[in-house]
């Protein structure tokens, strides 16, 4: 049963190490291009919900603040794309992947300036509410983590394979230039993506909030999520959130069972040992270079 | 305009383009020496600093801007350099034994890493470095032992030759053997780039496909690459430690190692003088950040706010800034401004624009 309890706890935790490396995917399937700052947009969009939720600032109902901290999160996913990313166009993955590390300080630059270096909560519905399942006693907010990131994960995955908007995505980071050719509005798909990206790590930072607390350097937390997001291969989103539940699910055993000092490197070993092995992920998409 | 005339083969060859260029360098590094004289005390600490950041920046710059290897994890390998000169010392080793096998030893360490990593490519091996990074914290931690853990390490002065030399209690012969160091580094790098061996780091940089087919042993150059970068971040860490005095696992966090990269591409990759350009950033950005709010708090007649972060905000944006605007860096505008300055009657309009580039995936499915 002590297990059972763990493995639950595991999987919530995992699940948002799994909705960031949505976000990582994401953008990497659609543009190529790899966002470090998912981690601190995440931790952006948790704040954005505390500022219009929490009492002590806006005070808004809880269902009125989600949709509208979400609009936010999209629209700010959006004018990133518009303003920065957009001129990188066409370079090279590492120098968007360097441009999002800067973006990442900056936000976490800006939320301590607004929201302050304290750690916050979320206040919500589900707060200290229990769900009993066959002697397992689950938090509701756990249960929430858990079922919304399955659906999630579950949208994506169809809009991706099915819609066209979701293939015009595919195609525009297989080939830009082919994609041109066929029509597809390349810069315009980017940035839908990134709006989305924008939604999933508010919708990510809203759940977190929802588990714990946090302060702007949560979004360093995104490293964990990006092991994740590599353990389950860039590219596959059903792989992302098998690796952050990997990565979620192995904590907790690993705190309990491996002694202490030890255990959070577990994740890392994993990370590097998956590399080493399988350098393109589990669910790998790449099977030759090139030139 | 100044027109360089090639009158031998040796000139293609040589460090320096021509004599007007040399004595330039030579003026440069004659009114550094000399800093200890013109300076006080703390603006050379500050010196020290930068010129020790540089040198970390050269050892990164010579895996990422001239191998093309993007390392997220340079701090782990400080870390290293910085402990293994520590403990030696503290085991007894004079300082002329400690120092240089800290580089080595960190050299070691390097190819240790590599080997496994050679298989990974742009992305894959920053996030496989970013978690070296990572995990070096823990072990500094498991390894207390040796590292002292949580509590970390003190390293007060110590003796070259008979020479004290400490970072508060001589702090003119510290900067002159950082000096000393830096300048080795630097000479070295210049001559490796010279070489085939150089030569062949930049071939697998630009294309590791076309280097293959060139002869080039891409693993090879790989590997040694690692490795000489990891020597010189070895030393790099080891000055630093002395540098602070007292060092643990958080010194040489993850953050350290994001920045040392940033610091690279704000100077400029590819070139060694971006490396000394970006640390001048790092170096002091604080100092100028701290100037500018006195004159604001001033200006607006309030108290002087302490805002926390800023640092890595301001740093953040200059970042964001110079990858949209100016990717090449600091040096490549310089490079612009000098060849306009050049050619100045002749410049034409467009003559630094970028080319329109689109991406093709490596992904096959």
């Amino acid at each position: 049963m002590d297990n059972a309890q763990l493995l639950v706890s595991g999987l919530a935790n995992g699940c948002v190490y799994g909705l960031i490396a949505l976000g990582f995917v994401l953008v990497y399937k659609a543009t190529e291009a790899i966002n470090f700052a998912q981690g601190d947009l995440m931790m952006l969009g948790a704040f954005v919900t505390i500022g219009l939720a929490n009492t002590h600032y806006m005070g808004l109902p809880f269902w009125i603040a989600l949709p509208v901290s979400l609009g936010i999160m999209g629209a700010l996913g959006y004018l990133i794309d518009r303003l920065i990313i957009r001129r990188m166009f066409g370079e090279s993955q590492v120098a968007v992947m360097i441009l999002t590390i800067a973006m990442g300080f900056v936000i976490r630059f800006v939320a301590g300036l607004i929201w302050g270096h304290e750690p916050h909560t979320l206040e919500s519905p589900f707060a200290g509410r229990d769900v009993r399942i066959g002697g397992l006693v689950l938090g509701m907010e756990d249960v929430a983590v858990i079922v919304v990131t399955l659906l999630l994960t579950w949208c994506l995955y169809v809009f991706f394979r099915r819609t066209r908007l979701g293939l015009a995505m595919q195609g525009a980071s297989q080939n830009q230039l082919a994609a041109y050719y066929m029509g597809i509005p390349v810069k315009r798909v980017q940035g839908n993506v990134w709006a989305l990206a924008g939604v999933a790590a508010g919708i990510a930072g809203i759940l977190f909030a929802v588990r714990g607390s946090v302060d702007p350097s949560t979004g360093l937390m995104g490293i964990k999520a990006f092991a994740a997001a590599v353990i389950g291969g860039f590219g596959s989103l059903p792989g992302a959130l098998a690796g952050g539940l990997i990565v979620g699910v192995i904590e907790p055993f690993a705190s309990r069972y491996i002694a202490a000092g030890y255990s959070q490197v577990v994740p890392y070993a994993l990370l590097l040992v998956v590399l080493i092995f399988r350098p393109n992920g589990l669910f790998s998409q790449v099977r030759a270079k090139k030139v | 305009m100044r027109v360089v005339f090639k009158t031998g083969y040796m000139q293609d060859i040589r460090p320096w383009k021509d004599g007007y260029q040399l004595s330039l360098y030579l003026v440069l590094l004659v009114a550094v020496c000399a800093a200890p004289w013109w300076m006080d005390d703390f603006y050379l600490g500050e010196l020290t600093n930068v010129l020790i950041w540089a040198m970390a920046g050269m050892g990164l710059m010579l895996l990422t801007g001239h191998t093309g290897q993007v390392s997220l994890g340079h701090a782990a390998f400080l870390a290293f350099g910085c402990y293994t000169n520590a403990v030696l010392i503290e085991a007894g080793a004079p300082f002329a034994i400690a120092f240089p096998a800290a580089g080595i030893l960190t050299g070691i360490a390097g190819v240790s890493v590599a080997i496994p990593a050679l298989r990974l490519h742009g992305v894959y091996l920053a996030i496989f470095t970013l978690a070296l990074s990572v995990l070096m914290d823990d072990i500094i931690v498991l390894a207390e032992p040796l590292t002292g853990g949580v509590g970390g390490k003190y390293l007060g002065d110590v003796s070259i030759f008979g020479l004290t030399v400490g970072r508060w209690t001589t702090p003119d012969r510290f900067f002159w053997l950082v000096l000393g160091a830096t300048v080795m580094v630097t000479l070295g790098y210049i001559n490796l780039l010279r070489a085939p061996l150089g030569r062949s780091f930049i071939a697998v940089r630009d294309s590791e496909v076309s280097a293959q087919a060139m002869g080039v042993d891409v693993s090879r150059a790989k590997t040694v690459s690692f490795a000489l970068s990891c020597t010189v971040a070895g030393w790099a860490g080891a000055l630093m430690g002395m540098y602070s005095g007292a060092f643990n696992n958080e010194t040489f966090n993850v953050l350290i190692s994001i920045q040392l990269l940033l610091m690279i591409v704000i100077g400029g990759l590819g070139s060694i003088h971006g490396a000394f350009l970006g640390a001048i950033v790092v170096g002091f950005l604080p100092q100028f950040l701290s100037i500018m709010k006195e004159y604001v708090a001033v200006m607006f007649k309030g108290g002087a706010v302490a805002i926390p972060g800023l640092e890595t905000g301001v740093f953040g944006m200059i970042l964001i800034g110079f990858i949209l605007f100016e990717p090449m860096g600091m040096y490549g505008r310089w490079l612009k401004i000098r060849t306009w300055l050049e050619l100045r009657p002749f410049c034409r309009k467009d003559m630094f624009k970028r080319r329109k580039s689109y991406l093709k995936t490596e992904r096959l499915r």
